[in-house]
C-alpha cells in the first residue's frame, strides 16, 4: 500500500524547491477537479511507495479562496497519511498561522523549517524544541535551496503516517472558545468522523459556509450550536471569526517571543533595499516600463520571433513540407492523401509546433519574474490601473504580448491568480491586434485607405477600447458577480532565481500547451482544409481546385447574409474571414485566391483594385472591426480552451468575443452609413437600440443578485 | 478614529480594531493584521493605490478602501 504525504505551506515557503528537491524528476501535473488551479504530485527519491502532494500555496484554511478550499477538501477528503508543512523561518509568525490548523485535522503533521540558510546568515536563532513541544509535533531545520534535511523531514512524515498514533492538538485556545467548541463537538459527533470532529466543530464555530452546508444539520441542532457561538462572541465581545483568528496569533505571537531570537536589528534587509528603488514613486514605472519591453524585445521580438519564423519558414516551409510530398508524390499517393497529410496535417501540427519555441521563452521569462518576487510588484504597481476593469493589475503582460501573439499572451493569463481576473484577461486579451492581424490591415489601408497609417493605429485604440469596454461590462455581469476578491497580497522578499525552478515550470507550461491546446488546433485545421479543399462537383464529393467550388464556399455563401447588416456580405469576405480562423495572416491570401490570384504580396498589392470595387469605406473598416475583436485563430482557441479548462467558460469567452465583434461591427456600419447621408431604416434603428444597450451595460448597477445558499 | 487609509508613509502604528465582515475581513486577518500588532506604513504604490506596511516581519500590500477597515492609533 503506498502511503501519501501532502505538501502544504505559505505561498513563498520555498514549497516548490522542495517538492523538486524531494521528487526529482518523478513528477505529475494536473488540474484539480473543475478548477484551474494546477495538481502536483510526484514519487518520494528512494521510497517508491510514497507519494508526495503538492497542495496549493495558502496562508489559512478558510471557506474563501479557491486554493484554500482544494486545499481543505483534498486534507478531509482524500485523507493524506501525513502532512509536511513546509514554514518560512524567515517569516516564522505568519507561516505557524496555517500550522495551527493543519495540526486540528487529524492528521499527523511534520512541520520543515524552511530557508534556514538564511536564518542563520542572519545571525537569527530558532529554539525548535520549544516549538516542538508546544505543538506537539516535530519540528525540522531544512533547506530545500541547499537539499539540506528535506528527505528527512519527508522520511519522517512517512514514520509517523505508518505509527498511526493518535493526533494531539496544541492549547492554543481559551477557555470559553475551548468551551463552545467541545460543545458544538457534542452536537456533531454522529455526524462526522472521529479525527475531523475538531475541525469540523471549529469550522462551525467559525460560521463557515462550507462546512455548514456540507453536513447538512437540522434545524434544531444548528440552533443549539449558534447558542453557543453567541454566548462566547458575547463573552468576549468579538465575533467568532475574529475571536478565533486572534487567539491563534496571540498564541504563536506569545510562542515566538520566546523562541525566536532575532540578531539584526530592525536593519533594513537587502530585499527593502532593492525595493525602495524599484517600486519607488518616481522610478517604479520607468523601470517597469523597462523590464516589460524587455520581456516583449525578447520574447516576441527578436529571440522569440527568430524562433518562431524559424520553424514556421524553414522547418516547416523549406524542409519538412517540400520534402514529404515530394516523398509522398513518388510513392504516388493519390492527391487528396498528399493534401491532407501537407496541407491539413503537417501544416496543422506546424501551428502548434510553431507556436512553441516562442512560448518557452516567453514563459521562461514569466518565471523568473515570478521566481525573483517581482511579479508581485507589477500587480503592486498596476493594480489602480485594472482594477477598474475587474482585472488584476498582472493582466497587463498578457494584454503586452498579445499585441504580439494572442497565443503566449491568452497563456500567460496563468500569472494571474484569482480565478475571476483570469477568466476575464482571457476574455479581454485577444481584443489586443496582434502580429498576424497586421497583413490584413495593411491589405485594407493599402486598398481602401490610401495606405493610411492612421488604420493601424486606430486599430489597436479598437482593441483597447474593447478591452476596457468588456472590462466594465463584463464585471457587472452574472457571470462575474460576487464578491470581489480582496486584493491584499504578501510582496515576498527578492532572491536569486533558481535555474531547476524555472525550467520546470517553463517545461511544464510548454508541455502542456502542446498537449491541450494542440488538439483543438490540430483537428479544426484539418477540417478547414477539408472543406476548403473539397466540393460538390455533378454531384459527387471531390477535390477541387476553384475556390468557388469548395464546400467552404457554399458554407460562405449560406452565411454571407449574417454580415449584410455588417455591409460586407459577400461570400469572398466570409469565407476570408473562415479562413482567418486558421491564422489570421491567412485573410490576406484568401482573398488573393477568390479574386483569381494565385499568390500575392503580404500586403495584398495585386487585389487591391478587386477589394477596391467590392468594398466601400465603411464596410471595409467594418470588416476590419469583426476580424480584430471576433474569435480568433485556432491556435489561440486552444490555448483559452487549455487556460479556461472548462468547455463552458470556453464557449462563453469565443461567443462573448465573437457577438461584441459583431455588435461593433453593426453600429459602426449603421450609424456611419446613416452620419454619411443614407436613409434611416430597420438596421439604422436597431443599430441606435444595440448603442442604448452597450451605454446600459456599461452604466448600470452591477449585478447584486441574491446569492442562493446550498 | 483614525483609520490605516489616513496614515502617512513612515508611520509606525498599533491596530485598535477592525471593522467590516467577509473575505476582505478574514483575509486582512488571516494575514496577520490584528488587534494589537503594529504596522508601520513603508510605501504607496506610484499611482497612489495601494499601500505597502511591514507587519509581523514581512511585506504586505492592500489597497486603501480595505486599509480603512483597520482602526489604528
Amino acid at each position: 500500500m503506498s502511503i501519501k504525504i501532502a505538501l502544504a505551506g505559505n505561498p513563498n515557503s520555498g514549497k516548490t524547491t522542495m517538492f523538486n528537491t524531494l521528487t526529482g524528476s518523478n513528477q505529475q501535473v494536473g488540474n484539480w477537479p473543475g478548477v484551474t488551479v494546477d495538481k502536483k504530485e510526484g514519487i518520494l527519491k528512494g521510497h517508491p511507495d510514497v507519494i508526495i502532494q503538492d497542495l496549493p500555496g495558502i496562508y489559512s484554511l478558510s471557506p474563501y479562496s479557491l486554493e484554500e478550499v482544494v486545499t481543505r477538501e483534498y486534507l478531509v477528503k482524500e485523507k493524506p497519511d501525513a502532512i509536511l508543512n513546509i514554514v518560512d523561518g524567515t517569516n516564522i509568525e505568519r507561516n505557524l498561522y496555517l500550522t495551527t490548523q493543519l495540526l486540528e485535522l487529524g492528521i499527523p503533521v511534520v512541520v520543515a523549517v524552511n530557508m534556514i540558510d538564511v536564518v542563520r546568515k542572519k545571525g537569527d536563532s530558532l529554539d525548535l524544541e520549544q516549538l516542538s513541544k508546544a505543538f506537539k509535533c516535530p519540528f525540522l531545520e531544512t533547506s530545500a535551496l541547499e537539499g539540506e534535511g528535506g528527505l528527512e523531514a519527508a522520511e519522517l512524515a512517512v514514520t509517523l503516517a505508518e505509527e498511526k498514533k493518535p493526533i494531539r492538538v496544541p492549547a492554543v485556545f481559551s477557555g470559553s472558545l475551548e468551551h463552545a467548541v467541545a460543545h458544538i463537538e457534542e452536537e456533531i459527533e454522529d455526524v462526522v468522523e472521529h479525527k475531523f470532529l475538531r475541525w469540523y466543530a471549529l469550522k462551525l464555530f467559525e460560521r463557515d459556509i462550507k462546512v455548514q452546508e456540507e453536513l447538512n444539520l437540522s434545524e434544531e441542532t444548528l440552533e443549539h450550536i449558534n447558542k453557543h457561538i453567541i454566548e462566547c462572541e458575547e463573552e468576549l465581545e468579538d465575533d467568532a471569526e475574529s475571536i478565533v483568528i486572534n487567539q491563534r496569533y496571540e498564541y504563536i505571537t506569545a510562542l515566538t517571543a520566546k523562541a525566536v531570537k532575532k540578531h539584526s536589528l530592525e536593519q533594513d534587509s537587502t530585499s527593502n533595499k532593492i525595493d525602495n528603488i524599484v517600486t519607488n514613486r518616481i522610478l517604479a514605472l520607468p523601470i517597469f516600463a523597462l523590464i516589460m519591453f524587455l520581456v516583449y524585445y525578447i520574447s516576441i521580438s527578436t529571440v522569440g520571433d527568430f524562433l518562431t519564423e524559424w520553424t514556421n519558414e524553414t522547418l516547416f516551409g523549406e524542409i519538412i513540407s517540400p520534402n514529404l510530398q515530394e516523398w509522398l508524390e513518388n510513392m504516388a499517393v493519390s492527391d487528396w492523401l498528399v493534401g491532407l497529410i501537407i496541407d491539413g496535417i503537417v501544416a496543422g501540427v506546424g501551428a502548434v509546433i510553431g507556436f512553441v519555441p516562442q512560448m518557452l521563452v516567453l514563459f521562461c521569462m514569466l518565471a523568473i519574474l515570478e521566481d525573483i518576487g517581482y511579479m508581485a510588484r507589477v500587480a503592486f504597481i498596476m493594480d489602480k490601473l485594472f482594477r477598474k476593469l475587474g482585472l488584476s493589475g498582472k493582466s497587463f503582460i498578457p494584454l503586452l504580448v498579445a499585441s504580439g501573439c494572442g497565443v503566449p499572451g491568452v497563456m500567460a493569463s496563468r500569472t494571474v491568480e484569482q480565478e475571476r481576473d483570469r477568466r476575464m484577461t482571457i476574455m479581454t486579451t485577444c481584443f489586443i491586434p496582434c502580429s498576424a492581424k497586421m497583413p490584413m490591415i495593411g491589405l485594407f489601408s493599402g486598398a481602401i485607405f490610401n495606405n493610411s497609417g492612421l488604420v493601424a493605429t486606430s486599430a489597436y485604440f479598437v482593441g483597447i477600447g474593447a478591452v476596457i469596454v468588456s472590462g466594465i461590462i463584463l464585471k457587472k455581469t452574472k457571470l462575474f458577480a460576487g464578491d470581489p476578491a480582496p486584493f491584499v497580497m504578501e510582496l515576498p522578499q527578492y532572491h536569486m532565481p533558481i535555474a531547476t525552478n524555472i525550467l520546470k515550470t517553463t517545461m511544464e507550461r510548454g508541455i502542456s500547451f502542446i498537449k491541450k491546446a494542440g488538439t483543438i488546433i490540430l483537428v479544426s485545421s484539418i477540417v478547414l482544409w477539408f472543406l476548403q479543399a473539397f466540393g460538390y462537383v455533378d454531384g459527387s464529393l471531390e477535390m477541387v481546385d476553384e475556390a468557388d467550388e469548395s464546400i467552404l464556399a457554399v458554407i460562405g455563401n449560406t452565411i454571407a447574409p449574417l454580415f449584410y447588416p455588417l455591409g460586407f456580405g459577400t461570400w469572398q469576405a466570409t469565407v476570408a474571414t473562415f479562413t482567418g480562423l486558421i491564422a489570421k495572416e491567412n485573410v490576406v491570401g484568401t482573398f488573393g485566391v477568390l479574386y483569381g490570384f494565385a499568390e500575392v504580396a503580404e500586403d495584398g498589392e495585386e487585389i487591391w483594385s478587386n477589394l477596391a470595387k467590392d468594398f466601400t469605406f465603411l464596410s471595409a473598416y467594418s470588416f476590419l472591426i469583426f476580424n480584430l475583436l471576433c474569435a480568433p485563430c485556432f491556435a489561440a482557441m486552444g490555448a483559452i480552451k487549455r487556460e479556461m479548462n472548462n468547455a463552458k467558460w470556453t464557449w462563453i469567452a469565443l461567443g462573448y468575443m465573437t457577438g461584441f465583434a459583431y455588435v461593433c461591427a453593426f453600429i459602426f456600419y449603421q450609424l456611419g452609413s446613416f452620419v454619411t447621408g443614407g436613409e434611416f431604416d430597420m438596421f439604422t434603428a436597431l443599430a441606435s437600440i444595440a448603442v442604448a444597450g452597450m451605454l446600459y451595460l456599461l452604466f448600470r448597477a452591477p449585478y447584486n443578485g441574491e446569492k442562493q445558499v446550498g | 478614529m483614525k483609520t490605516l487609509r489616513d496614515a502617512h508613509v513612515g508611520e509606525t502604528l498599533k491596530v485598535v480594531s477592525l471593522t467590516g465582515a467577509g473575505p476582505v475581513k478574514r483575509r486582512i486577518m488571516d494575514m496577520g493584521i490584528t488587534k494589537g500588532i503594529e504596522l508601520y506604513v513603508r510605501k504607496v504604490a506610484p499611482l497612489g493605490d495601494p499601500i505597502e506596511l511591514t507587519v509581523r516581519g514581512y511585506e504586505l500590500t492592500l489597497r486603501k478602501v480595505d486599509a480603512e477597515m483597520i482602526n489604528v492609533e
